[in-house]
């Protein structure tokens, strides 16, 4: 990894709207910036005030305690919160210089750039081979066939799983394994070429070995694109995250470089949480 | 004597029978169990093993009697028959009596019994399947004898005109004039049944999309209960809408552009049929579209599809077994669909594609011969089996179809209440 | 490395376009279904209500000695041709009855015959112009009144449509329903607990639990063929009756209730079962005691809606001969009667056009009892659902 490691500007009084961020030093370019993020089911609060700055071709990591707001946070990223009718949100969430949340933006759109992965896999009723060029086709990024079959192959290369499939593309999607199928997940979201993609636990329905695979296609993906991954496994976020953000109660107590923050963390409510005094 | 009187003499004495095994029963219980002796059931529980062991027996005597009389057609007295019901039924009493002692089972026996007649209870269903079968294929062959499969099956006249004077023995030689070929019939079936899938397959479909994925909770409130009340109106009340309002309307529209339309067309029919399955195809894709698992909407919103593309290419496509199995049902419903083609179709075999003509179907044709004053015995009579049984062969294997592929979407989804 | 938002929102329109066509279409299918309900209501409303309403006349009936042979000389001769021929018609009859009731006179509302009650309403009829006068003259002298029809609820069939009424299928449907429902919900509800707590899983069970799917999705009509083949000509149940209409539909009936009671008692958690096993219940007690209470709503619920179909059912009913003219109510269950759809069929048949509105009478009559008894079990259901 990169040995300019932004810097926590914890010990900073953070100007207004940018605590836990980094210095502008850093070597990343931004890929997604949040103030002041507030969300609310109903009339609870589960995100309250989050500011974070998410860097391109970076893997991080969301962890905290089950119900801190890691995965609702995720999925404002990509506002697959809109299909929940009681939700509501208040406060900036930046991409490519334009409000995600604005009314002019389009949600199709902003779900074409920002793809996801989740917990269980979700194969469509497709083929293998369909399950991958469906949404590119869709989105008029292939027009050919040929160009379409090459698409496939090198979405499901850059997922792992061409060996594995390329002699039954024909089959069902749900006819593989489960961390197959997850696989199967990740090459449908990269085939649309977007720049994000979030994960919402992608591992924790799987087992070991095919966690492992996964592990590694996201350490190999992240040359291409920006991943936020939420996990419940301290473990996984050590192994795989360049930057750590730690929830809790719907506020981000801590976000620096996964390194600094699993030895030395800065807050007390992390170090009890990542020595696993609860969670 | 009556026979009514008798029965009721019958009834009343196995009743008293009933009445005293009970009472003897249990008092000879209790009397055992105050000397003592632990006993494996309840007092009442001897009782009840008590009067089954008298009127069971009984009963199933003179059941079997009565059956094995219409069966063989051979003349058991009444009196006799009934007569040697109560001397079962004193027998049985008298045994029950012996049983009751400390060492037997009475709630064990009870139960066995109970289980049986529950048993019993459950082949009804299949012996209503049976006496369909039975009473069709019996009735329809004797119609084959008749007349040749063959023609039935290729013909394309029906005519039966003349076959009563046949079945009187008048008829003038082999072929009488009647004739039985039912291609026109199914053909005017076909097409009624063709129009109303063509209405209730797209608004059906259409509507469970709607209250699925579109409607908020309010309009999902209303129209639920709207679409029952669509599903529970009788169909002779479809059948003079059909004829009465519907028709004349076809007619006057088809007038107005210069059309000739028949007022028994097939259109109004197919199209009220059509109003009529709407219910059945909207409720069960309903349920289909509503078992299709969220993570797959999710998953398609997340590429960046459309609401539109999600429902069209991911949706449908999974409740796409369950769909069918719902048209399945809904199409074998407009085959056997009687009142509405009887009211608003013809009575005229009539071998056309042309909706607005008038045309008729093998359950019209199965009425018609059902009502009118023939001969049980006469061709035409029988015909209607023939055409039933060819309703029932289709029906059962578009039913079984169905159950199958509801079945598979069933397993692929783990749903359980469909 | 990809478009910007702008670039994808514009190739996003046409697509946008194409999924609300997906929202509107099918929303106008719902609207469509719900326009025909509103339609169809409204037609049987405007047709049917007028059956309510019957045109009556004030007429002054001389008991002389002439009217006791013939009724006619009972009334004017202008009144004759417009009040109904049932009422000349019976004249004689009372006097018999009543001897007192010679060289009296008296002034009774009677039934004005069909032609007049629908020229009344505004129908065309075939009235010749004179007795048309005859009747715009008795309506501006107040002697021509509508009235509620109650005669329409309580008279049987008849060939007159001024007489004609529902009672003998209201009667001919109760006792119909009675048989239906004495066989199926028994025979339903003991196969139902069968199936769920007591039978093993083996193929005999499979075969009946897919039978019975199957039996409650063929034609009706084929149930009727099986009430004439076997009922009537095999067992020799009297046609036309109560009786073997009842079992015809029974058979009929019988899948629904089934269904329904494996669901209610499907919903009765295991745990209450495995708890009365605990404290020494045999199976039949944990069923009899605890688990067919618990079910009992959905049962009833199910039963219900079995019955409203069952009543609605008419192609099985005119098989076994249940579409008879029936003008007075029957006694027995072993009587020929006829039911609510049945006479229904019967009056759609009917050439005179006033029973065009008796049928759609008729029809209202039968949908409001349909629609309160489903109302009911809807009730019902909500009523005691329970969440488990």
């Amino acid at each position: 990894m990169n040995s300019q490691a932004p810097q926590v500007s914890e010990q900073q009084t953070p100007a207004v709207g940018q605590p836990y961020t980094r210095n502008q030093e850093a070597c990343h370019d931004l890929s997604i910036r949040v103030r002041d993020l507030n969300l609310w089911y109903g009339k609870t609060q589960a995100l309250s005030g989050l500011n974070i700055d998410l860097f391109q071709k970076n893997v991080t990591a969301l962890i905290g305690p089950s119900g801190c707001g890691k995965s609702t946070f995720l999925r404002c990223l990509n506002r697959m919160n809109d299909l929940i009718p009681s939700v509501h949100t208040e406060g900036l969430v930046e991409m490519d210089g334009r409000d995600v949340n604005a009314v002019k933006m389009d949600e199709v759109a902003l779900r074409r750039r920002v793809g996801m992965v989740f917990q269980k896999p979700n194969p469509f009723p497709k083929s293998i081979y369909e399950n991958v060029a469906y949404a590119p086709r869709m989105h008029d990024l292939v027009s050919r066939k040929a160009d379409q079959d090459e698409l496939v192959e090198k979405a499901l290369r850059d997922a792992g799983l061409w060996e594995e499939a390329k002699d039954k593309l024909q089959e069902p999607g749900t006819s593989l394994s489960g961390g197959q199928q997850q696989r199967l997940c990740i090459a449908r979201a990269i085939a649309v070429q977007p720049d994000v993609i979030l994960m919402d636990e992608p591992t924790s329905a799987l087992d070991p070995i095919s966690t492992a695979t996964i592990e590694d296609l996201m350490d190999r993906l992240k040359q291409k694109f920006t991943i936020i991954t939420v996990t419940h496994n301290m473990q996984q976020a050590a192994r795989v995250a360049d930057y750590t953000a730690f929830f809790h109660l719907g506020e981000i107590i801590e976000y620096n470089d996964t390194k600094v923050m699993f030895s030395t963390p800065a807050k007390k409510k992390t170090e009890d949480y990542i020595s696993g005094r609860y969670g | 004597m009556q026979t009514n009187q008798l029965f009721l003499i019958f009834c009343s004495v196995l009743l008293l029978l009933g009445l005293a095994a009970f009472f003897v029963g249990r008092s000879k219980a209790t009397r055992v169990r105050a000397a003592g002796t632990a006993m494996y059931a309840q007092p009442d529980q001897y009782a009840w093993f008590a009067v089954v062991a008298t009127a069971g027996p009984a009963i199933l005597v003179s059941a079997l009697g009565a059956f094995v009389m219409l069966l063989l057609g051979t003349e058991i007295p009444t009196f006799s028959l009934l007569l040697v019901s109560l001397v079962v039924a004193v027998v049985g009493f008298a045994l029950g009596m012996t049983m009751i002692r400390s060492n037997f089972h009475a709630r064990r026996a009870i139960e066995r019994v109970i289980r049986w007649v529950l048993a019993g209870a459950a082949t009804i269903s299949i012996l209503t399947t049976l006496g369909i079968l039975i009473s069709i294929v019996g009735e329809a062959l004797n119609f084959f004898q008749m007349h040749s499969f063959w023609d039935f099956i290729t013909g394309t006249t029906w005519a039966p005109g003349n076959s009563f004077l046949m079945a009187a023995g008048r008829g003038d030689g082999a072929s009488g004039g009647a004739e039985f070929g039912s291609i026109p019939l199914f053909a005017g079936t076909f097409m009624i049944t063709a129009i109303a899938m063509a209405v209730a397959v797209p608004v059906g479909l259409l509507s469970a999309i709607y209250m699925g994925e579109y409607a908020p909770d309010r309009i999902r409130s209303i129209a639920k209960p709207m679409l029952e009340v669509l599903a529970g109106i009788p169909t002779v009340v479809y059948g003079f809408f059909a004829a009465i309002t519907v028709a004349p309307f076809i007619v006057q529209v088809t007038d107005a552009i210069g059309l000739d339309a028949s007022f028994n067309n097939a259109l109004a029919p197919g199209i009220v049929m059509g109003i009529m399955i709407i219910p059945f195809i909207s409720s069960l894709s309903d349920d289909v579209i509503n078992a299709v698992p969220d993570s797959m909407r999710q998953g398609s919103l997340a590429l960046g599809m459309t609401k539109g593309e999600t429902i069209r290419d991911v949706v449908v496509p999974a409740a796409l077994p369950g769909i069918i199995s719902a048209s399945l049902l809904g199409m074998s419903r407009a085959l056997g669909e009687t009142m509405i083609v009887v009211m608003a179709a013809g009575m005229r075999p009539n071998l056309t594609v042309n909706p607005l003509e008038e045309m008729t179907t093998v359950t019209v044709r199965i009425v018609a011969a059902m009502t009118g004053d023939l001969e049980f015995e006469s061709a035409e009579t029988l015909s209607a089996f023939a055409l039933g049984l060819v309703l029932f062969v289709v029906t059962l294997s578009l039913n079984l179809v169905s159950v199958i592929m509801i079945r598979r979407f069933r397993e692929k989804y783990r749903v359980n209440n469909l | 490395m990809s478009d910007s938002f702008d670039q994808i929102s514009q190739q996003l329109k046409s697509r946008h376009r194409k999924s609300s066509r997906l929202k509107y279409f099918s929303m106008g299918a719902l609207a469509l279904a719900a326009a025909f309900l509103l339609v169809f209501f409204a037609d049987m409303l405007i047709k049917g209500l007028p059956a309510f309403q019957q045109a009556m006349i004030n007429v002054e009936i001389n008991y002389t000695e002439d009217a006791a042979k013939s009724g006619r000389a009972a009334v004017d001769r202008d009144f004759s041709s417009v009040i109904s021929r049932s009422v000349v018609r019976t004249i004689p009859l009372e006097m018999r009855n009543d001897p007192s009731l010679l060289g009296t006179t008296q002034q009774r509302w009677v039934l004005a015959s069909g032609e007049v009650d629908q020229y009344l309403k505004g129908n065309r009829v075939r009235l010749d112009d004179e007795e048309k006068e005859i009747i715009d003259h008795l309506v501006e002298s107040g002697k021509v009144e509508m009235q509620f029809n109650a005669g329409f609820f309580s008279r049987g069939d008849s060939k007159m449509p001024e007489l004609a009424g529902i009672m003998s299928a209201v009667v001919g449907t109760v006792m119909t329903m009675i048989v239906t429902l004495a066989i199926a919900f028994p025979i339903g509800v003991m196969t139902a607990i069968y199936l769920e707590e007591f039978a093993p899983d083996n193929r005999l069970t499979q075969l009946i639990e897919i039978n019975i799917n199957n039996l409650a999705a063929i034609p009706s009509i084929l149930f009727g063929l099986l009430g004439l083949a076997i009922f009537i000509n095999f067992f020799g149940v009297p046609r036309s009756t109560p009786l073997v209409g009842g079992m015809t539909l029974a058979l009929m009936t019988l899948p629904v209730i089934i269904i329904s009671t494996r669901t209610a008692l499907r919903s009765v958690p295991e745990s209450i079962r495995h708890a009365a096993f605990g404290v020494g219940c045999s199976r039949w007690q944990v069923v009899k005691d605890h688990v067919l209470p618990l079910a009992m709503p959905g049962i009833m619920t199910g039963s219900i809606i079995g019955l409203a179909q069952a009543m609605g059912e008419t192609a099985p009913l005119i098989i076994v001969g249940m579409v008879a003219f029936i003008p007075d109510v029957t006694a027995s269950f072993t009587d020929a009667a006829t039911v609510m759809p049945a006479q229904v069929f019967t009056w759609s048949g009917e050439p005179d056009r006033a029973f065009v509105e008796k049928t759609a009478g008729g029809i209202l009559v039968l949908l409001a009892v349909l629609i309160s008894l489903n109302a009911s079990a809807v009730l019902l259901r909500k009523k005691f659902e329970r969440r488990w």
